[in-house]
């Protein structure tokens, strides 16, 4: 069955769409949207230091979205406002990527496919890879979740009960590293943040509980994967843009139905 | 039974002084206010026993057995994060519901359970931490400002609440706050801070204090100090 092309788009899709949704969910609740748009521009830089360097793509863009999120960890509080340095470091990092891939001589690089992703051409190897990377970003979101939600809530009240903020911050860093890696073949780096944040901003006016949040998130995100797919075949358009699209659309019908379900309570 | 002891603690925070050489201690069922201006490191002395800082110099000593409850400043819930009380009360340990209507009872605010985080008012938000707090079934009961935002009738409310925790668990108190006519009637014991430590007494004895009165204006100056306290620590910190 994974010889037919859409079907392998599709799991990949679900794939990258399970991984991202409860991570998507801290994203939202740290107010990090631009942190995770910064470590995703930086994949371009790391898709040409890997077409340079000829090791995979997904090594490359593992290991400069993981540096490039480290770096803004460790420069956050030093003099300069938050959204200044993800502002700088995002944009700035795309454009040494995008430099970088002009340096490439002899190499075709297809850069529209990294910027809005290739879903279609996902492969054998790619289909593992991506599932291998998004369940290993799901498992730490669900293994650590609980302490990850209290460091989230107040860094204090984790330190008195025994947990290590700092320590949390590191693990969702790596997991975000993790799905930029493996969703820039999905929806590339443009669009990367808005795989984790539209969904998860979609489950909000649903949910009473941070739980329920991440599977309405899950679900939001699996459906506008196969909206998406289906919807860029019948009507010929770029199936990155397409998921998103139908992520922004429940996004919006959440927020109207929001005000008929509070009349109910 | 010593509970804690903050022993010649100093402490920096970006090259800035902080605290320097704060000792004082804290036994079984004592309720201990620490008093100070904005910036006397009050909360800093708190997050030290917490163990959210590590003293420069010194050393804070408890008992590694010593069951810890911390009530902190008002802390903002965002919008964005749905929670329900019982969901936030069972963070980062499982509770069963029995044990959370409990001590939601015990902080004074029965049956909150399902009620969102960001829905509760300020008085109800702080009993929902004290209640927090006393899920540890804490031998020591540590609050940062706890009644920050609240107006002097709720501030008083919450303060007799916290002494009828401490007559039924018979748990040590340490707070911090910056009303001493607030949490007077409810302290064995105040400190009064400003780096180091200004004076300590009985709140009626730091209440007449020089030392205290300089730092909070109230008072006659030259008003006869009932309070004698020691003179072997200088001021020129002030």
């Amino acid at each position: 069955m994974f010889d037919d092309f859409l079907v392998r788009a599709t799991v990949a899709g679900i794939g990258v769409a399970l991984g991202a949704a409860p991570l998507g969910c801290f994203v939202v609740w740290r107010r990090m949207a631009y942190f995770g748009d910064a470590t995703a521009h930086a994949a371009v830089l790391g898709v040409a230091l890997s077409l340079a360097t000829s090791i995979p793509v997904f090594t490359g863009v593992l290991v400069v979205a993981l540096s490039m999120a480290l770096l803004i960890t460790s420069l956050n509080g030093r003099g300069v406002a938050m959204d200044t340095l993800l502002g700088v470091v995002a944009h700035s990092s795309l454009a040494f990527g995008l430099v970088a891939v002009s340096f490439l001589n002899g190499i075709r690089v297809d850069l529209m496919s990294y910027l809005f992703g290739d879903i279609l051409a996902v492969g054998h190897v790619d289909l593992i890879v991506i599932w291998i990377g998004a369940l290993a970003a799901l498992a730490l979101t669900l293994w650590f979740w609980s302490p990850l939600l209290l460091s989230t809530l107040n860094p204090d009240l984790a330190r008195a009960a025994g947990v290590n903020p700092k320590r949390q911050e590191l693990i969702l860093t790596l997991a975000l590293a993790l799905i930029v890696a493996v969703a820039i073949k999905i929806v590339g780096v443009l669009l990367i943040a808005a795989l984790l944040v539209i969904p998860a901003a979609a489950a909000r006016p649903l949910s009473q509980t941070p739980e329920v949040m991440a599977v309405l998130a899950a679900i939001i995100a699996v459906g506008s994967v196969i909206g998406g797919l289906q919807a860029s075949l019948l009507i010929d358009t770029q199936t990155g843009p397409s998921i998103v699209c139908c992520a922004a659309i429940a996004f919006f019908l959440s927020h109207a139905v929001r005000p008929l379900l509070a009349k109910r309570f | 039974m010593r509970m804690v002891d903050v022993n010649k603690v100093s402490v920096s925070l970006g090259g800035k002084p902080v605290l320097q050489n704060v000792s004082f201690h804290l036994d079984a069922g004592e309720i201990v206010t620490i008093v100070g201006p904005n910036g006397s490191g009050k909360s800093t002395v708190l997050r030290a026993i917490v163990g959210a800082i590590k003293p420069d110099a010194g050393q804070v000593v408890m008992p590694g057995s010593l069951r810890l409850g911390y009530v902190p400043q008002k802390l903002h819930i965002d919008q964005t994060l749905p929670i329900t009380v019982a969901r936030f009360l069972s963070l980062p340990k499982k509770r069963s519901g029995a044990k959370i209507a409990e001590a939601l009872s015990q902080a004074g605010v029965e049956g909150l359970e399902r009620q969102q985080m960001t829905s509760l008012s300020g008085g109800q938000f702080q009993r929902v931490l004290l209640a927090r707090a006393l899920l540890e079934d804490p031998q020591l009961l540590i609050l940062d400002e706890a009644t920050q935002g609240l107006d002097q009738v709720g501030s008083a409310a919450f303060y007799r609440q916290v002494e009828d925790v401490r007559a039924s668990l018979n748990c040590a108190v340490l707070m911090v706050s910056h009303e001493l006519h607030v949490v007077m009637s409810a302290s064995d014991r105040v400190i009064c801070l400003n780096g180091h430590v200004c004076c300590h007494g009985s709140p009626e004895t730091v209440a007449s204090a020089p030392e205290y009165r300089a730092l909070f204006g109230t008072g006659t100056q030259g008003a006869l100090a009932l309070y004698r306290h020691d003179h072997d620590h200088s001021h020129e910190t002030h």
